[in-house]
């Protein structure tokens, strides 16, 4: 088995961390990982992306140009990455600011309003895990209790009292993921 | 216990460097390597080990710096990308002249000139043909792996205090960039003062008691016949540096009908345009140098006399290429692929080029 | 009257007014006679040798007149490249703390090609001597012109004069240094007179006991003449320093 993930949307939603956690998670269920960042002066506001490979083989090009599944969280990520989505796909995304809906039929599309469940729960922060959760949903790779421990590796031990928050907003995500 | 943890490949050079017993680093920011300096000075190793730190106030005055520490016979390293690399080849010159052991890490990213910040392989040339003024050679490690980029920090240590010679690390933006899994070493302990004078007291500069001569540390020889005499000894070192220390992976190798060599990141994406090549029905093979300077010329020759053809996968407008061809010499067809400026070549485009160069479409 | 004595004679007494320190070798100074360099590494060296430190010191050499320090200093020492003198010092002090370092440079060294290395070395305050010997001219490769040299002086480089418009004014690398917090001591002094000498080598020991007493960056200016570069006698040209160097670059302790 072999999941070749991009995570895209804007610097500052969390797209980086989303992406540590998972490969975090995966070690955590002794799977190989690797996590490719976009990096650059595109930070903060900008476009930000991350290559998410959890695979039970040795992992070979950290690098690619298409993909298992797409998690897409801003119209310009919706733009570059809808098309790099393989036929039997899945790609999954937050409707808030998206203009353009995605239109491919060979793949399998999801939306998570996770934008609006975060400000419902009172926590703008958590947006990612939402989005973790919907994800966790739709391609359960990793075990609840493997995701916990690798929040927990992920995050330093100044902010392990968010952890419970952290959980609480990933079964958001379990519960709210729609297909489209 | 193992420790396993995911790190970018910038992190785990620096953690690697504390655990070797680095006994100081000299550095200054230059992305994609910053995490290098960032993650040190975080962790604080002079409360870890007594490793010292310092950001220097530019790429030349810290590969200086990394002479003065050499020159002591201490465990000292730099590291920079592309255009850093280029400031500090006037000490590099200085510290393979003056045999100094020490570890220079360059995280490439494009150019020429300012360039961009991505990904790219185009100081092969720099790195391995020389690129200071003179005639010496840096010892070239190419890490494909986080977990390489850990593990070469020991081994360069040991080669360079070997060989009394600068060691490189040639890496890259996207091993830099990348988090992967990682098996940390165990700590190494730092030299007491009084260890590394009894190692290298005959040679550093650790104050000249009574009982020895003056040890100087210069590369200056104004009489030419002594100059050429210097030379030829630096010379022998590299003779016996190329016949010992080729370090190579072979991947598929066997039945190969096809070969590509690769190093770096480019071995990687190599490796998935491998297993998509095979998949097709094409029996190709990735030769992957882990020494660049020096080269596995002689395990090319050899394969050459097995395949049809080669090719070459870089992140540069045909560098390593040179150095295939001339290992083969002429023997069979040897083509090159690459993306460059920052642009990461894709395993389809890699398996097309190898279809279109070598099969003929 | 009193018997005047032969210099043969007095040794035989047994009571040599001068004994050469076991710090500076045999070999021959490779400075025109008459140049300040040789005196400059003899007072650095006694220094040395009275503290008892020479056995704890690490020189830096730079390039320049002065490339070829180590082969009169008898301590262990390193050839800096040219300019970085500073940051090879700061490479030994950091990783060696106990030990003594010291940098000897010139003019083009220091204040030219170094001038970023010697700023910063002093604003961080490393640890270490510098002695800076400013001789207003570029002096091994033939007399060009250096950021020291004055306003009109001419030179190989600057044939009609030093002309400020053009070129810049002499630069005050000691003054400019002292303004940083991590300079504790910056003082300029000479050795063309034996008063200077002796004045010269007591800023020397103040600096290396700083250095023991882990006070910061001591700078030592040490104004020399260059008699070769200059084009003229030694004597001459140790009037002419008088007259026309130490108004520009005044003699005293600027700091500490």
């Amino acid at each position: 088995m072999t999941e070749e993930i991009i995570i895209a949307g804007f610097g500052g939603q969390g797209v980086l961390s989303m992406g540590k956690i998972l490969a975090y998670s995966g070690i955590m269920q002794d799977m190989e990982v690797s996590w490719m960042p976009s990096y650059g002066p595109e930070m903060r506001g900008g476009t930000a992306n991350v290559t998410v490979i959890l695979s039970e083989e040795k992992i070979n090009s950290p690098v690619l140009q298409e993909f298992d599944s797409a998690i897409i969280l801003n119209q310009q990520s919706m733009d570059k990455f809808e098309e790099s989505v393989k036929p039997g796909g899945v790609l999954l995304y937050d409707p808030n600011g998206i203009s353009k809906h995605p239109t491919r039929t060979d793949i399998n599309i999801y939306k998570i309003e996770a934008v609006k469940e975060a400000y419902d729960i009172g926590n703008t922060k958590a947006f990612n895990m939402i989005v973790l959760g919907a994800f966790l949903k739709i391609k359960p790779l990793v075990k609840m209790e493997n995701v916990l421990k690798g929040l927990k590796k992920s995050l330093p031990e100044r902010h392990h009292h968010l952890i419970p928050m952290n959980e609480s907003a990933i079964k958001v995500g379990l519960e709210k993921v729609e297909t489209v | 216990m193992e420790e396993v943890r995911l790190m970018k490949g910038n992190e785990a050079i620096a953690e690697a460097a504390i655990r070797a017993g680095v006994d100081g680093y000299f550095g200054y920011p230059i992305t994609p390597q910053s995490e290098i300096i960032e993650y040190l000075m975080l962790e604080q190793p002079h409360l870890r080990t007594g490793m010292q730190v310092l950001q220097a106030e530019s790429e030349v005055a810290a590969i200086n710096m990394v002479y003065g520490a050499a020159g002591c016979g201490k465990k000292a390293m730099t590291s920079s990308s592309s255009p850093g690399i280029s400031l500090k080849l006037e000490g590099i010159s200085y510290i393979a002249a003056s045999e100094l052991p020490c570890l220079i890490v360059n995280v490439q990213r494009g150019g020429p000139g300012l360039g961009t910040i991505q990904p790219s392989q185009a100081d092969y040339f720099q790195a391995v043909k020389g690129g200071g003024h003179g005639d010496y050679r840096l010892l070239v490690l190419a890490p494909a792996s986080v977990q390489e980029m850990a593990d070469f920090v020991d081994l360069s240590f040991e080669l360079a205090f070997k060989y009394r010679t600068p060691v490189m690390i040639l890496s890259d933006g996207v091993i830099g960039q990348m988090m992967e899994k990682v098996v940390l070493p165990p700590q190494k302990e730092r030299l007491s003062n009084e260890e590394l004078i009894k190692k290298y007291g005959s040679w550093a500069t650790t104050g000249k008691p009574a009982s020895r001569e003056r040890n100087i540390i210069t590369s200056l020889e104004l009489k030419s016949e002594r100059q050429e005499a210097h030379n030829h000894k630096l010379q022998a070192k590299y003779k016996e540096i190329s016949e010992n220390e080729v370090r190579f992976e072979k991947l598929n190798c066997d039945d190969a009908e096809y070969l590509i060599v690769a190093y770096g990141s480019s071995a990687r994406i190599s490796q998935k345009a491998m297993q998509i090549g095979r998949e097709k029905g094409i029996k190709v093979g990735v030769l992957r140098p882990i020494t660049l300077w020096p080269f596995p010329s002689d395990e090319i020759n050899k394969l050459a006399d097995q395949v049809k053809g080669i090719l070459t996968v870089e992140m540069s407008a045909g560098q390593m290429v040179e150095d295939v061809r001339l290992a083969v010499n002429g023997k069979i067809k040897v083509e090159y692929f690459g993306r460059y400026g920052g642009m990461i070549p894709s395993p389809n485009e890699v398996i097309e080029a190898l279809e279109q160069k070598l099969i003929g479409g | 009257m009193a018997e005047i004595l032969t210099p043969e004679e007095i040794i035989k007494q047994g009571e040599p007014v001068f004994v050469k320190t076991k710090l500076m070798t045999d070999n021959t100074l490779s400075y025109c006679p008459g140049c300040g360099h040789g005196v400059a590494h003899r007072i650095t060296m006694e220094v040395l040798e009275e503290m008892g430190i020479g056995d704890q010191t690490i020189g830096v050499a730079p390039v320049g007149c002065s490339v070829l320090a180590y082969e009169f200093m008898n301590i262990d020492m390193q050839q800096a490249a040219h300019g970085r003198a500073p940051a090879v010092a700061t490479g030994i002090k950091r990783l060696f703390p106990e030990k003594y370092v010291f940098t000897y440079q010139g003019d083009g060294d220091l204040a030219a090609i170094g001038t970023a290395e010697t700023i910063h070395a002093c604003n961080r305050g490393e640890n270490i001597v510098i002695i800076f010997v400013n001789n207003g001219i570029y002096g091994m490769t033939g007399g060009q012109m250096a950021p020291t040299t004055l306003e009109g002086m001419v030179s190989s480089t600057s044939p009609h004069g030093r002309d400020v418009e053009m070129m810049g004014s002499p630069i005050k690398m000691t003054e400019m240094v002292a303004t940083l917090p991590g300079v504790c001591f910056a003082t300029r002094q000479a050795v063309h007179k034996p008063g200077l000498v002796r004045k010269a080598k007591k800023a020397i020991r103040k600096a290396f006991e700083n250095q023991k007493d882990k006070k910061g960056t001591s700078i030592v200016e040490i104004v020399s003449n260059c008699n070769s570069g200059w084009k003229m006698t030694p004597v001459d040209s140790n009037i002419w320093l008088e007259e026309n160097m130490l108004p520009v670059f005044p003699l005293g302790d600027i700091k500490g």
